[in-house]
């Protein structure tokens, strides 16, 4: 969602995005304190001519390590952000959102945040979903649904977790006792964070701990010029949180324990360090503020004022950044770093279970997946496993997606359907031949039942010959079985031929009427008349014929 | 032949216990399950025993949808689920699963603590019978089993009311329960797609009413109230715990704080603050303004508003009171206006709609002395006034909603019969749809015609489309193929696939004609000449004319020959299969007419 902006500002743009709720209004939140970090520190010129690969290579590392540098682009304002988010339209879990008729487009909880979806792209027989950034944890959200992602032809799997080995229970533990265990020596704590997501439930996992850990009289102290917004936004999405917390609304309380914290005073929050913060700020203290990189945001003042103390603690618990490359500018450092990454998204072990759960046809990933990531090559578990092994792809590549169309949904009119007439060919089987216009309208294909035959005028003038011309569209059915020559001479006989003379051929027969001058050739497969000038002759044989064929 | 069925067991042609059962390719839904205002006996629930006499009802309905939380729309829920016993699904919208239990509890005291009925629900069966809702989001696709499928849209009747669609196959009902056309000062207005359903259930409250713009009638009601509060009287304005209070309150408090007024606001009973909360909980059901605006200033934290005590009924000097119930037909209301109702300086402003029987009704139709328990008469001096803000849709917003929805037919519910004949004529001269007004007990028969859903193999499909995209079919074409039906899937396809994939062989028939031309060149100049005849006639047909000699008009193959006798005659030999019929039997007939003299 973050680069939303430039898609929708700079590419031309011009088709809707969809969205829940939740998902748009915290995603203004957490651009809005981008764009407001960004801001505050506003650079007289940007350079760009390192990006000159010449440059570039001779410049001191990590610049002369980055890559696609010319893709680099500035941050956007707050103007295109509100642009790109009135695009947005709002869509609810399960929503079935037609697409010009001819896709469905529904999205499903994915369990990670407040309303993160799956998505699933569907026709009438085709179905594609797109699993990313899902959760199976138990944390605020409402719970990953895995049955609607059943019976999918293609299953493509991004978003998973980027700290395979580490678990989110137990780090959440250290986090919690590490910060105790500063705080009660005198020290401060600083946690670089974004203002939404896993911080509501390290404050909820706080709000428990707090008084069995002696930690009433710490204040704790949340900065970020969305902060407000945050935790008030946090609290009237009921419909999107998990069980537990929907019934607290049905009391009515607040779903989230941060609204306590907040009204004990023990949690305050502020949109910057400066105003009302410089006032009321106390230490020994814990203090949540971003930008987890530690590039930007009031995080670096922290870091500023904390780093030369050693009694004094940073946790990174966001995964996004290598916390050794974030503190690096900041060497030496003092202070000590704790890293307890949470990142509640899908494990191996987890995927390997949904997927067992789900069995979709086929499974599409990024390239990174099928094999052991490069650091720990021999961890053989740290990639997808599936049957059939699932298909790669890779930046600005297009894959074709292993399934045929064979099938489009069409309806029958009542009127026509009442008019067919199937007959059983094999048992269980029955056919029926249709002949109907087709009405295509909005990508939905109807069948109406065709109109009636208009009586030719019966004006003497002559009509012009090209007129009468049959229209050669009006299609015959095909034909199918076999004439049994005694049975087809008994009915001619019957209807008045005589003189019938039947020689046997190498296929078949030849029915000879020898008065008529007309020659029926009778195989299994075909039939032919031969006959002269005689229409009306020729069309009471034809009608004879069919009797013995079925049509098609 | 399928249909549609409809039958009200309350609320047809009636305002109260609304309960409608309605039945569609074979599945059954209950939509709402309330109770009736009006009625203390038997009356004011539903009649269940319609449904089935002797069996189970879970059996005989798929499920239950209830609209919103109104007693008139849910009050019948405990005694229908835990009384009479329904085990199946419930649905709801959150807020409404969140509010009804409450309102059921309040309901269930009045009626068993204050007026001591018996037989009545207990606080269990209320809990018990949530226990068995389904709370829905806005426009999620609910699926009830493998054909039945429910979504809900927003109606901003109340907080978390909700028109539900109820779709199996192609057929589809709308209910909107009751509804809101115009946005208000907390609710946004009613929306609902084209969804065209074969039947929309619309409640017809304000039938015949078109009501004037809302800011006059905000107008009015702050003028009335600051006018009897400046000659030292007391409002008395009887409301429901939810909905319209908070608008009202909305409207004080900005008022209040406007003009900076001090004589106090009351609200009555614990259940307003608790009922605040929910709105700020729930604040995304809410009008666009205060969703907008909630981070800086919660609406529903009142300033000026405080919690009313029944002590201070009886303080001297103005104020304004906000009491429940909102018909006055009970509770906590009703006390206080039989306090006030003697002193002509004091007002009531009734905002909404009053069941017929409640006192709220009888005051408004201008009765002044009523008679109380116990014999006693009450004579009514205060100032009586109603003022419209009842959160329903006028007969304005029933025909826009009408003409959103684009319905086959309409039904209409929950009004009362004279003002449903009048909205039932205007609907079917400005729509030209039918439309049904059925009486408690009657049912509405809809035959419905659903079309049938096949698949059709893509490539017979793509065939026909790109020969239908050519210009020049102007004639609507005909599509030809093969209905295979195996077990229950249908699939059109090709005839030729169908053959194929039944292992039949096609059967080729073919006819050969020879025509006698009267022509003594040879037989390639006489074929020539066959061409450009045919060349110059079939404009719209590929003709063709092969090395060989031969000429080929679409797939027919015409051959000259010389005839074995005659050499003055060429014999033509016209050669077509059975798929070519007609074009064949022409060709034939007009080469039988000769050729053109050739130019010379």
């Amino acid at each position: 969602m973050m680069a939303l902006p430039y898609i929708t500002e700079h590419t031309g743009f011009t088709g809707t995005v969809y969205a829940t709720e939740p998902t748009m209004q915290i995603g203004r939140l957490l651009m809005e304190e981008l764009v407001n970090f960004i801001e505050r520190v506003p650079k007289a010129q940007s350079a760009s001519l390192w990006k000159n690969k010449d440059i570039q290579r001779l410049l001191p590392s990590p610049l002369k390590d980055a890559v696609e540098v010319s893709t680099w682009r500035r941050c956007y304002t707050m103007q295109e952000v509100n642009s790109a988010l009135s695009k947005i339209q709002l869509v609810g879990y399960s929503q079935k959102i037609e697409l010009f008729g001819a896709v469905q487009v529904t999205p499903l909880s994915s369990g990670y945040a407040l309303g993160s979806s799956n998505w699933i792209i569907q026709s009438h027989y085709e179905k594609v979903s797109y699993v990313s950034g899902s959760s199976l944890l138990t944390t605020h959200p409402q719970p990953m649904d895995q049955a609607s992602l059943k019976n999918s032809d293609v299953l493509v799997l991004t978003g998973l977790t980027q700290i395979p080995t580490a678990n989110p229970d137990g780090m959440v533990g250290e986090f919690c006792s590490n910060l105790a265990l500063t705080v009660r020596n005198g020290g401060n704590v600083l946690v670089p964070c974004y203002p939404s997501g896993v911080i509501y439930d390290l404050l909820e996992c706080l709000y428990q701990y707090i008084d069995s850990a002696g930690l009433s009289n710490i204040p704790f102290y949340f900065i970020s010029p969305v902060a407000n917004s945050s935790l008030e936004f946090s609290q009237i999405f009921a419909e999107w949180l998990c069980h537990n917390k929907q019934s607290k609304v049905y009391l009515p309380e607040p779903p989230f324990p941060h609204a306590e914290l907040i009204q004990t005073n023990k949690l305050k929050h502020y949109p910057s360090i400066h105003g009302d913060f410089s006032n009321d700020f106390r230490q020994p203290c814990v203090v949540f503020t971003g930008h987890p990189s530690l590039r930007f945001g009031d995080v670096v003042h922290f870091m500023e004022l904390w780093g030369k103390s050693s009694l004094n603690t940073v946790i990174f618990t966001e995964p996004d950044f290598s916390y050794l490359e974030a503190l690096a500018p900041y060497q030496p450092l003092a202070m000590k770093c704790i890293y307890c990454p949470i990142d509640t998204r899908l494990n191996f072990i987890q995927v390997s279970k949904l997927l067992k759960e789900v069995q979709p046809l086929h499974v599409v990933c990024p390239e990174q997946y099928t094999q052991p990531p490069p650091a720990q090559s021999h961890r053989m578990d740290l990639m997808i496993d599936c049957q059939p092994p699932a298909m790669s792809y890779r930046r600005a590549e297009v894959l074709a997606l292993p399934f045929k169309r064979r099938y489009e949904k069409i309806e029958i009119m009542p009127e026509l359907a009442d008019s067919l007439v199937p007959m059983e060919i094999k048992p269980g089987i029955s056919l029926a031949t249709v002949s109907a216009v087709l009405h295509t309208k909005d990508n939905k294909h109807v069948l109406q039942p065709p109109p009636r035959p208009t009586q030719p005028p019966s004006s003497k003038k002559r009509k012009r010959v090209s007129e009468d011309v049959p229209d050669c569209k009006v299609l015959k059915p095909l034909l199918s079985g076999s004439i049994p020559v005694e049975q087809f001479v008994q009915t001619l006989e019957k209807h008045g031929f005589s003189d019938i003379k039947v020689e046997d051929t190498a296929k078949g027969h030849i029915v000879l009427l020898q008065e008529a001058e007309t020659l029926i050739q009778i195989e299994e497969d075909s039939t032919h008349i031969i006959c002269d000038n005689d229409e009306t002759l020729r069309v009471r044989l034809r009608d004879l014929v069919l009797r013995f064929l079925q049509k098609f | 032949m399928p249909e549609i069925r409809v039958t009200p067991l309350g609320a047809g042609q009636d305002v109260g216990r609304s309960c409608i059962l309605v039945s569609i390719s074979g599945k059954n839904v209950m939509l709402d399950c309330g109770m009736h205002m009006g009625y203390n006996d038997d009356r004011r629930f539903p009649d269940f025993s319609y449904i089935t006499q002797s069996g189970r009802l879970t059996d005989f309905l798929d499920c239950v949808i209830i609209s919103h939380f109104h007693l008139d729309h849910c009050g019948a829920l405990p005694y229908f689920s835990e009384m009479v016993g329904y085990d199946g699904p419930i649905y709801m919208t959150h807020p409404t699963q969140a509010i009804c239990p409450i309102l059921l509890e309040d309901y269930r005291k009045i009626a068993v603590d204050k007026k001591g009925e018996a037989n009545f629900f207990t606080s269990q069966m209320i809990k018990d019978c949530m226990k068995k809702v389904v709370a829905v989001h806005l426009h999620q696709t609910v699926q009830v089993d493998d054909e039945l499928e429910i979504k809900a849209y927003y109606a901003g009747h109340v907080l978390g009311a909700a028109m539900f669609q109820i779709k199996v196959g192609s057929e589809s009902v709308v209910y909107t329960g009751d509804y809101n056309m115009t946005p208000d000062r907390h609710l946004g207005a009613a929306w609902i797609d084209k969804c065209r359903p074969n039947l929309l259930i619309t409640e017809s409250t304000y039938a015949t009413t078109i009501r004037d713009s809302k800011r006059c009638r905000e107008r009015d009601f702050l003028k009335k109230v600051h006018e009897t509060v400046e000659r030292g009287g007391k409002v008395l304005i009887p409301v429901f715990a939810l909905g319209r209070a908070q608008e009202l309150c909305i409207l004080l408090e900005t008022f209040w704080e406007r003009m900076n007024l001090k004589v106090p606001i009351y609200f009555s009973t614990g259940l307003t603050e608790k009922a605040n909360h929910y709105y700020k909980l729930f604040i995304t059901w809410t009008n666009q303004k205060i969703r907008k605006t909630f981070v800086q200033r919660n609406m529903f934290e009142f300033k000026h508003i405080k919690a009313f005590d029944r002590t201070f009924a009886d303080n001297p000097g103005p104020m304004v009171v906000f009491a429940t119930p909102g018909m006055l037909h009970a509770g906590q209301s009703l006390q206080i206006f039989r306090k006030w109702a003697g002193n002509e300086k004091n007002m009531v402003i009734m905002p909404g709609y009053c069941v017929q029987g409640t006192v709220g009704h009888k005051i408004l139709s201008g009765q002044r002395k009523l008679e109380m328990e116990g014999r006693q008469v009450l004579e009514v001096k205060m100032q009586v006034e109603y003022m419209s803000f009842s959160a329903h849709a006028d007969a304005k917003g029933i025909m826009q909603l009408v003409g959103q929805a684009e319905p086959e037919s309409v039904l209409l519910v929950h009004g009362e019969a004279k003002k449903m004949e009048f909205l039932r004529q205007k609907i079917e001269q400005e729509f030209r749809v039918s439309c049904y007004m059925p009486a408690n007990g009657e049912t509405v028969t809809l035959p419905t015609s659903p079309s049938i859903p096949v698949g059709i193999s893509l490539g017979l499909l793509k065939r026909e489309m790109v020969q239908g995209l050519l210009p020049e079919a102007k004639k609507p074409r005909l599509l030809h193929g093969t209905l295979v039906m195996k077990d229950s899937s249908f699939r059109l396809v090709s005839s030729e696939q169908a053959l194929k994939e039944l292992g039949l062989a096609e059967h080729q028939l073919r006819f050969t004609c020879r025509v006698h031309l009267q022509d003594t060149r040879k037989e390639q100049e006489t074929a020539l000449r066959v061409y450009s005849h045919l060349k110059s006639t079939l404009k719209d047909h590929c003709v063709q004319h092969l090395p060989d000699g031969s000429v080929t008009v679409e797939s027919i193959l015409i051959q000259a020959a010389a005839h074995s006798e005659d050499p003055g005659t060429k014999v033509l030999l016209v050669s077509w299969t059975y798929q070519d019929e007609e074009l064949g039997s022409f060709l034939t007939a007009l080469l039988k007419n000769g050729l053109p003299q050739a130019p010379s």
